[in-house]
């Protein structure tokens, strides 16, 4: 096709019908704003933030965006809410804008438990009481002033002039805004999309950390070197999965997998059908949202990014893209390759089975807390594989429970990594965490609580998440992934409780951390993160049934 | 009607809740509340009784179901009472005993600032043991059997400032704790083999199952009826329990809480039926048990220890009865009923003594007190002559039907059954005549003869007035205290006759437990005169010794006997050196093998499992170069994973 021709097409479809098609009128795109209504609402708070960032005053600028942020996230989860309750989740779920996005119960699901955790998260950025106050200013965990050199005098004269990188709030939305509509995607395209929407943000939001704040630039440039590499890679796997499907579109493409399809493209005779791209690409794909929910072998990023980032960030980061990861790679599963199960589930398998002891094993030996967190999250994210690869509609509203669950914990525990500190800022380093208990029983017993959690300990959500993602997990017919899921749990049991023991049975230092008193904000961080985790795990059945209910993706 | 049953256990149950968790504003009205609701719970229990004597023998039994406890799939247990004519006795006991000594608390725990908590206690205990006796599945009946363990530990421990109670308290409970691991273990056999353990199956079908396995069940329950009761091998807490309050001996270490177990067999007597094994064990414990309180009790000095020697042996008459078969059930519900009175009423006659005697318990520190305390002499008296079985009086018909059950068992077995329930009332009798004589008979031992003289002048009075070195005064207790004790003689005196005239209690009875009569090989009037003869032996005896001559102080040295028996028969030295230097060396054998062979594995796979963790740590290098390797190299297995599954 040469450049001229290509002109043409563009301005005939824009002019006049080409001859020969029918219905020779253009129709404009026809887009259900009340469906979109979540996603538009937070897009519209980012830009909003950006203006208010050009306009608003520097000392008003962090309460009008964070009020901006608050009310946004709160107004896209009633929004939600709204939906849900008109039936979107479960009989009217249906697939909007030109069937980029679909409006169903896992995709409202996962949406709402983003943004429940986005809101607690940006509690935490607006934290400004952990700092001592610098030059008569408070301030939060953001460098004053993320474009100067570390170290240099312009960095001096931001701290000292009181600046604030009040551009995290909008960032922040911007990531959400992505974040929420990547499970809900419904074509490749509008994947990518998302995922670049989402990803970029965070990149910037790693990178402006006030305290060692190499680090943290290192860590950004690490992750989205990375994140390159793997969106490179899942480009690739789209482009090959259009030319076996002839479209981008998850409906298309699973009629093709299934040989439903009756015409070919004949531009696209050549390779539609051709299984080696349809395995190539899938391969590709699931290579870029592993990487996203940090599976091993793409879990290298996963530590060095989350011990550099801002501490609010990670646990934002953690919590937030985990579940927007593990949805879209449900949606991908589910309702584009169900007829390839039997490909994808022994590569699955395998990756789950090396994530999960990959990640309790090198957890064991790690020295910082939030290292350990991120192994972790590793190790936690091949729990939730392990729910993923059941197959059946148990496996999925399991992994929207386990989720659900999950994120809150994973928040409130980097929410309270916040808070003991020494002199250089936050004390991860675990050695400094001896004797916390005996110094703040209050702090310890909270964290302790999170940790449990984690195990997977009885009468917490971490444990009814586990139970249901392991018995969908068995029922579905993977009982040796089930077995190895429960001897890295023992491992991993070991590393959480070992904080425990060093938090209340170990003599404390004498230069140990001291524990900052929150404002209200990270307070009710920690609080929601609390009363979350107990009742999931004491009362889990209301949720459990939501997630079930909310458990059919729309086609 | 049958509602009514839940009232009866929620009652206390209400009382409990209420003192223990009300607080100190309570503190001046919980002993009132905690008497109120133990009548109330004999009112109920009142009302019952009289509903089922309307009624036909054969259609007395009551059922209630409440909810379903655990249903899961065949493992079905409700919340589900039964009230038939064996549940209905011991209800009309153990409310009726308990609010007397609830009543009798009000005034012996007078000073005692936590009576409340003493009450609330009482209470838990009532509602323990009548949700035992109206369970009407084994697993339910496990609740309540727990539930008095639970408030016996608590009462014998009330004192717990004094070490001697407490160590006496947890003693009780480890010793029971074996017991209640063969309930525990009789119930799962039941389930295994009968697949249910509510009481109307299992005992229905009991005739058909296997002998092997109704006597190892019977064996079980065996065991967990010797920890309740205290029989052979498990006997040895109960003397300790007597550190507890003396209104906790008389109800729970005498009356009720300790005849569970006869209940207990009494109760599963469709499977003792079909094991003569088990059941021919359970006679040998009986019989054992009998002689060893007899023999306890004739060299105690402490009178409350003397009485819980002589429980234990009456405990021991009743499992003997109870492993006679159907010539004995009636017999040991019929001595348990009897005996709960005239016991109830000695150990409250015990505790008016030491009331009056600055909580002296050394009877050698006794003599005389028939003058200061004539009420409590006549009532104590009446119990004594009762527990002897002076003809005419309750133990007289209870113990004689014992004693002619026992002879009727049959053969060389009978004979010698017969010979020990003989032998034991002979001793009873001796024992008994020994706590009387040296208590209220004899010289006032109690006086401080030329201590008491004004030879130390540098003695401050107010250690003179009060204190064990005093002088008691012995005096007569309240009316509170009184009362409950007329109560009690009135039974001791008349319940066995007005049971065993016509065989009324056996045929009560009998449509729980059959009846039969007892054929003993010599006549009945021959053994009546023998157990008259030896009774009378056996007073004498004592009369010979602590009436006629003066009863030192100081305890002598005695024979080897008396100092064998005044330590419990070395009961605790044979547990020490058997089961606490075996468990010693088996524990330290264990651990030796946990150090070497389990935690070596352990410790090994632990180490390697670190070992690992060490060398992937390296891979995380912190160079994005080899991380998008590692990313690279993922991607390609990825990819060439999937190929090949498609190509396998």
């Amino acid at each position: 096709m040469s450049a001229t021709s290509v002109h043409t097409l563009w301005t005939s479809l824009a002019a006049a019908p080409p001859p020969g098609t029918p219905g020779a009128t253009f129709d404009a795109p026809t887009i259900e704003y009340a469906q979109l209504a979540p996603i538009l609402i937070v897009v519209g708070a980012a830009v909003l933030g950006v203006l208010a960032e050009a306009f608003v005053p520097r000392k008003g600028r962090y309460y009008v965006q964070l009020f901006i942020a608050v009310v946004a996230i709160a107004a896209a989860f009633a929004a939600i809410i709204g939906l849900a309750t008109s039936g979107f989740a479960t009989t009217k779920a249906q697939i909007v804008a030109e069937g980029a996005i679909a409006v169903d119960g896992p995709a409202l699901f996962l949406q709402g438990t983003i943004l429940l955790a986005s809101l607690v998260a940006v509690f935490t950025f607006a934290e400004r009481r952990l700092d001592p106050v610098s030059h008569g200013n408070r301030v939060d965990s953001f460098a004053a002033d993320a474009a100067a050199v570390p170290g240099s005098a312009a960095e001096k004269a931001a701290v000292k002039a009181g600046f604030a990188t009040t551009e995290v709030f909008p960032l922040a939305m911007f990531a959400v805004a992505g974040l929420l509509a990547f499970p809900a995607a419904n074509d490749l395209l509008t994947l990518f999309i998302a995922l670049e929407v989402f990803s970029l943000p965070l990149y910037l939001l790693c990178a402006v950390a006030r305290r060692k704040r190499l680090m943290s630039q290192e860590a950004a440039v690490k992750y989205f070197l990375l994140g390159a590499f793997s969106s490179a890679f899942l480009l690739f796997g789209i482009a090959l999965l259009y030319g076996y499907a002839g479209s981008v579109s998850y409906a298309k493409i699973a009629d093709v997998v299934d040989g439903t399809v009756q015409q070919i493209d004949p531009a696209l005779a050549g390779t539609m059908g051709n299984d080696a791209l349809l395995l190539i690409g899938m391969a590709m794909i699931l290579m870029g949202l592993l990487f996203k929910v940090g599976a091993v072998p793409f879990h290298m990023w996963t530590p060095d990014v989350y011990q550099g980032a801002p501490t609010p960030v990670t646990g934002f980061m953690a919590a937030a893209t985990k579940v927007a990861a593990f949805g879209a790679l449900l949606r991908l599963l589910y309702v584009v390759l169900p007829g390839l199960t039997w490909d994808w589930r022994p590569v699955l398998w395998g990756v789950a089975i090396v994530t999960m002891l990959g990640g309790a094993i090198v957890a064991i030996t790690q020295t910082d807390i939030k290292r350990l967190l991120a192994y972790s999250s590793i190790a936690h994210g091949g729990f939730i594989l392990a729910g993923v690869i059941a197959a059946t509609p148990d496996g999925i509203s399991s992994v929207l429970f386990y989720l659900l669950a999950y994120s809150f914990v994973t928040i409130g525990a980097f929410a309270v990594v916040t808070l003991v500190r020494d002199a250089g800022g936050e004390a991860t380093h675990l050695s400094k965490w001896a004797g916390l208990g005996r110094r703040s029983p209050l702090v310890a017993a909270v964290f302790a609580v999170f940790l449990l959690a984690f195990a997977g300990i009885p009468l917490t959500s971490g444990f009814s998440g586990k139970f249901a993602v392991f018995k969908a997990a068995a029922e579905g017919g993977a009982g040796v992934l089930v077995v190895v899921g429960v001897l890295s749990s023992a491992i991993a049991a070991f590393f959480y409780i070992r904080v425990i023991v060093l938090m209340f049975f170990s003599e404390p230092k004498a230069d140990g951390p001291t524990v900052a008193v929150p404002s209200v904000l990270t307070m009710a961080a920690i609080g929601v993160g609390v009363a979350v985790t107990l009742v999931l795990g004491v009362a889990p059945q209301y949720f459990l049934d939501l997630a079930g209910q909310a458990g059919t993706f729309v086609r | 009607m049958e509602n009514l049953i839940a009232l009866l256990v929620a009652a206390p149950l209400l009382g409990a809740a209420v003192l223990l968790c009300g607080g100190r504003r309570l503190d001046r009205a919980g002993h009132w509340l905690g008497t109120l609701l133990a009548a109330a719970s004999f009112g109920i229990g009142a009302v019952l009784f009289f509903d089922m004597v309307g009624k036909d023998a054969g259609d007395r039994a009551l059922h209630q179901k409440l909810f379903s406890w655990v249903p899961v799939a065949d493992f079905q247990a409700d919340i589900a009472f039964q009230l038939d004519q064996l549940s209905m006795t011991f209800v009309l006991l153990i409310t009726g005993v308990g609010t007397l000594i609830h009543v009798y608390s009000i005034g012996y725990m007078e000073h005692d600032e936590r009576r409340r908590r003493f009450f609330g206690y009482l209470n838990l205990f009532l509602a323990a043991m009548l949700l035992l006796v109206v369970a009407d599945n084994y697993l339910l009946l496990y609740f309540g059997w727990e539930g008095v363990g639970l408030a016996s530990y608590l009462l014998i421990g009330f004192w717990q400032h004094k070490p001697s109670a407490a160590t006496a308290a947890k003693k009780a409970f480890l010793v029971n704790r074996v017991g209640d691991i063969g309930l525990s273990i009789a119930i799962m056999l039941m389930f295994t083999t009968f697949g249910t353990f509510a009481f109307g199956p299992v005992l229905g079908a009991a005739e058909g199952a296997s002998e092997g396995k109704l006597t190892a069940i019977g064996l079980m329950l065996l065991l967990a009826a010797c920890g309740k009761s205290a029989q052979v091998p498990l006997q040895s807490w109960l003397g300790d329990a007597m550190e507890g309050p003396t209104p906790v001996s008389a109800l729970i270490h005498a009356a009720t809480m300790v005849t569970a177990g006869v209940y207990l067999i009494v109760r599963s007597g469709a499977i003792f039926n079909a094991a003569p094994d088990a059941q021919l064990v359970v006679t040998v414990v009986g019989a054992v048990t009998l002689l060893f309180g007899a023999i306890v009790g004739c060299a105690k000095d402490d009178i409350k220890k003397a009485l819980a020697g002589s429980t234990m042996s009456q405990i021991g008459y009743m499992i003997l009865a109870a492993g006679l078969g159907p010539i004995g059930y009636a017999f040991a519900i019929m001595h348990l009923v009897t005996h709960g009175f005239f016991k109830a009423g000695l150990f409250l006659g015990a505790g008016s003594v030491m009331h009056g005697m600055n909580d002296e318990v050394d009877m050698r520190k006794y003599g005389g007190l028939r003058k200061y305390m004539p009420v409590t002499f006549v009532t104590f008296g009446l119990g004594y002559l009762a527990i002897i079985g002076f003809p005419g009086l309750s133990g007289f018909f209870s113990k004689d039907k014992i004693i002619e059950a026992a002879f009727a068992a049959g053969g060389a077995q009978g004979w010698i059954l017969g010979a020990a329930t003989l032998l034991g009332a002979g001793l009873t009798a001796f024992y008994m005549t020994r706590v009387m004589l040296m208590t209220f008979f004899g010289e006032e031992r109690w006086r401080n003869k030329a201590t008491a003289s004004p030879a130390e002048p540098d003695v401050e009075p107010a250690a003179q007035t009060h204190g064990s070195h005093s002088e008691p005064h012995p005096h007569e207790s309240p009316k509170s205290m009184t009362i409950p004790m007329i109560v009690l003689a009135f039974g001791s005196v008349f319940a066995g006759g007005f049971f065993a005239i016509g065989d009324r209690f056996a045929n009560w009875l009998a449509p729980v437990t059959r009846f039969e009569h007892p054929h003993p090989p010599i006549s009945v009037p021959v053994i009546t005169g023998a157990t008259i003869v030896v009774l009378l032996l056996g007073v004498a005896a004592a009369y010979l010794q602590y009436g006629r001559k003066p009863v030192p102080v100081v305890a002598p040295r005695g024979s080897l006997l008396t100092r064998a028996a005044r330590r419990d028969l070395l009961q605790d030295d044979f547990n020490h050196v058997v089961l606490v230097r075996g468990g010693e060396h088996l524990t330290r054998s264990l651990v030796y093998l946990d150090h070497s062979v389990v935690d070596g594995v352990v410790n090994g796979t632990a180490a390697s499992v670190g070992g690992l963790s060490g060398r992937l740590r390296k891979l995380q290098n912190g160079y994005a170069r080899s991380y998008a390797v590692s990313m690279f190299g993922g991607t390609a297995i990825l990819i060439a994973a999937t190929l090949l599954m498609r190509a396998v």
